[in-house]
């Protein structure tokens, strides 16, 4: 009986602004990669190859997020050549760190950065992918896990829905038996309030948890807020906690708008 | 009996050599959790904890007290009902596939400082795992042969209401040895009675002596101690009509704008069961493995089914774990599903407390529409 080669499914990874990290996390699963390498081709992923195939892709990871009016018109040949769409990591899932300009005048920057500043094409805003083209799954985490990304390859290889929780970090915590740092330490933790998929990295080595992966299915990021404020933290501070990676994913941009109202009228 | 402090050398001997893993209280990243122990040196010689809604600290004790404190975050359900476990794995083969199951721990349980709300846990779980039509067989592999060393507390924190429930704090009945431990004129010592053949049998090694009254006295007054140092009490009576007739009040409400549906207080629950189940495969589709974890009430994937999630919002959520806790339970298992042991009041991030709420509907009741 002749063999028939089953045609392997075509992965492209690309890039937007970002800092390569998420893209990294692929090529560190050393293990896992000549296994992925034999169920895979990878068609198009420049931070490990210069050779490219042609679309379309069956599965595109996106790193990165949308911050130049080319990048704007980019995603969407991305989308139209990519049958599924995963997005990876804080930048391409809420903006980044970068959309910490978000909240402030990017002209003023530019002005007084660059020299030229006429020559700089720039949005106003840092934004997210899915805020652009439909995404079929964001993949959360500053770098994202790769334990999670394995398994989202894996699910879409088994034709099978990935197990990517939405649930609060505080879960896997507990799971894992780390004893807790907000209760036992008075340690600030955005633990409840941020999506799990890290294993509770943070905690277990007895730091709060800084919201890699975003905003939990239900965060109820003003009860924590109240929390932290009892436990001694100023509303500077819970502002600078809610504005990092994930500045501008949703319930972490109002929560932080709101504090910055109650900032304003406390001071005066 | 009565056996001196250095006698627990003794006791982990004997333990020893009838081949039981101890798993016991030690101090670990600033509260008393349970892990295996050595020896009676790995236990909290010497610590206590104190305990308030969201609040726990460590803290030196002026004595040598080697079990003077209460429960911590960890319960012995960790140990019975795993929080992570491999049901199975299939691999590949040519003819099909071949399924695997993993064997279950070689040696079985010593559990050293069980409180009596623990036990009470413990056997509220014996209820829900191996009664009934569908035993668990996991739970039934790890309880069957365990060893049970309780402690009477002497004390009691700050979240414990076991009196309320009927739960404590001297162990009753579901241990092979009860022991509690007294200090007193600069005597230290353990009051030890058996509860099974083979906690008497594993007693008589240990070298103790005949309790005297004096002795015995010491020890009842030690467990007095902590039914006057309840740090919570809550009133049972009529507790599960209360709750079903104010399904709709607003203190349910009031409550969802604290929660947040974190999941801590199902985790540190001693009853809490809840797990889901579910499948990773390989890469290159060779196998495939189904494993176990804990769950909760509280999160939104786990009351989705077909088409959409039957708890939305985060009000739903609380309410059905506390009417859980405090009234379906009885329907369900014939028995309360809290034992007052205070872990949820404790280990809550935002200190939201099962008594003040239960006390809070019972203080304004509002029977709703049914
Ligand atoms: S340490 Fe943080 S993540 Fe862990 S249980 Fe406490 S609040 Fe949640
Ligand atoms: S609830 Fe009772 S039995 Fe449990 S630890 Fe507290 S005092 Fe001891
Ligand atoms: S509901 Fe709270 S107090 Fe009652 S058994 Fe569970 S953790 Fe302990
Ligand atoms: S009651 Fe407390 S511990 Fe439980 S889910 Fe709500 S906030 Fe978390």
């Amino acid at each position: 009986m002749a063999v028939v080669e089953k045609s392997k499914p075509k992965i492209a990874v690309w890039k937007f602004a970002s800092c390569d990290g998420c893209q990294l996390s692929l090529l560190n699963c050393e293990d896992e990669l000549l296994n992925l390498l034999g169920e895979v081709e990878i068609g198009y992923f420049l931070e490990a190859s210069r050779a490219t195939v042609e679309g379309p892709y069956d599965l595109s990871l996106v790193e990165g997020s949308i911050t130049t009016p080319h990048d704007a018109e980019r995603i969407h040949s991305v989308r139209r050549r990519s049958r599924h769409l995963v997005t990876i990591g804080a930048c391409a899932t809420a903006g980044g760190i970068q959309a910490l300009r978000n909240f402030q005048d990017v002209e003023e920057f530019t002005s007084i950065v660059y020299a030229s500043p006429q020559y700089i094409s720039t949005l106003r805003k840092s934004t997210a992918i899915a805020d652009h083209v439909k995404v079929d799954l964001e993949l959360r985490g500053c770098p994202i896990d790769k334990g999670q990304l394995l398994e989202v390859i894996g699910a879409f290889l088994a034709g099978r829905k990935p197990g990517i929780p939405s649930h609060s970090v505080c879960l896997e915590c507990k799971r894992q038996g780390t004893v807790c740092v907000m209760v036992a330490h008075g340690t600030p933790c955005l633990g409840p309030v941020t999506q799990a998929g890290c294993r509770a990295l943070c905690p277990s080595y007895s730091r709060g948890c800084f919201g890699c992966f975003g905003p939990m299915e239900s965060p109820n990021t003003a009860s924590l807020s109240d929390r932290w404020r009892q436990l001694g933290e100023g509303n500077h501070n819970l502002i600078r906690a809610f504005r990092t990676f994930n500045a501008y994913a949703d319930a972490f941009r109002k929560e932080s708008e709101a504090l910055e109202v109650l900032g304003t009228r406390d001071a005066r | 009996m009565v056996v001196v402090a250095e006698g627990l050398d003794r006791l982990f001997e004997a333990l020893r050599r009838r081949e039981f893993t101890v798993v016991g209280p030690t101090v670990r990243d600033g509260a008393i959790v349970y892990d295996e122990l050595e020896s009676a040196a790995d236990l909290p010689t010497g610590w206590t904890d104190e305990q308030d809604g969201g609040h726990y600290r460590l803290e030196r004790r002026d004595d040598e007290a080697v079990f003077g404190y209460v429960v911590g975050p960890h319960s012995w359900k960790r140990y019975l009902h795993p929080p992570f476990l491999r049901l199975w794995r299939a691999e590949k083969r040519d003819d099909g596939f071949q399924v695997a199951r993993d064997e279950a721990p070689r040696k079985p349980y010593a559990f050293l400082g069980v409180r009596s709300c623990e036990l009470h846990a413990i056997a509220i779980q014996d209820r829900v795992f191996l009664e009934g039509e569908h035993v668990d067989p996991i739970y039934r592999e790890r309880r069957e042969n365990a060893f049970i060393v309780a402690v009477n507390c002497g004390q009691a924190g700050g979240t414990c209401f076991c009196v309320s429930m009927n739960t404590g704090p001297k162990a009753s009945q579901g241990f092979d040895l009860a022991l509690t431990e007294v200090l007193e004129d600069g005597r230290h010592y353990f009051v030890v009675e058996s509860g099974s053949d083979r906690g008497a049998e594993l007693l008589a090694e240990l070298g103790g002596s005949e309790a005297t009254e004096v002795e015995l006295t010491a020890a009842e007054v030690a467990v007095k101690n902590a039914v006057g140092q309840m740090g919570r009490s809550l009133e049972t009576e009529g507790l599960k009509e209360l709750l079903y007739r104010n399904y709709e009040h607003p203190r349910w409400d009031q409550v969802a704008e604290r929660c947040l549906a974190c999941t801590n207080c199902t985790m540190v629950c001693p009853t809490c069961f809840c797990s889901s189940v579910e499948d990773v495969s390989d890469l290159d589709g060779e196998g495939a493995e189904r494993w176990r974890t804990w769950d909760s009430c509280f999160s939104g994937e786990f009351s989705y089914i077909h088409g959409g999630n039957v708890r939305q919002t985060v009000k739903s959520r609380y309410r059905q774990w506390m009417t859980h806790k405090l009234a379906t339970w009885y329907d369900q298992f014939g028995s309360s599903g809290c034992v007052g042991c205070g872990r949820c009041i404790t280990w809550c991030p935002v200190a939201i407390d099962i008594t003040e709420e239960a006390a809070a509907i019972r203080l304004d009741d509002r029977p709703s529409e049914q």
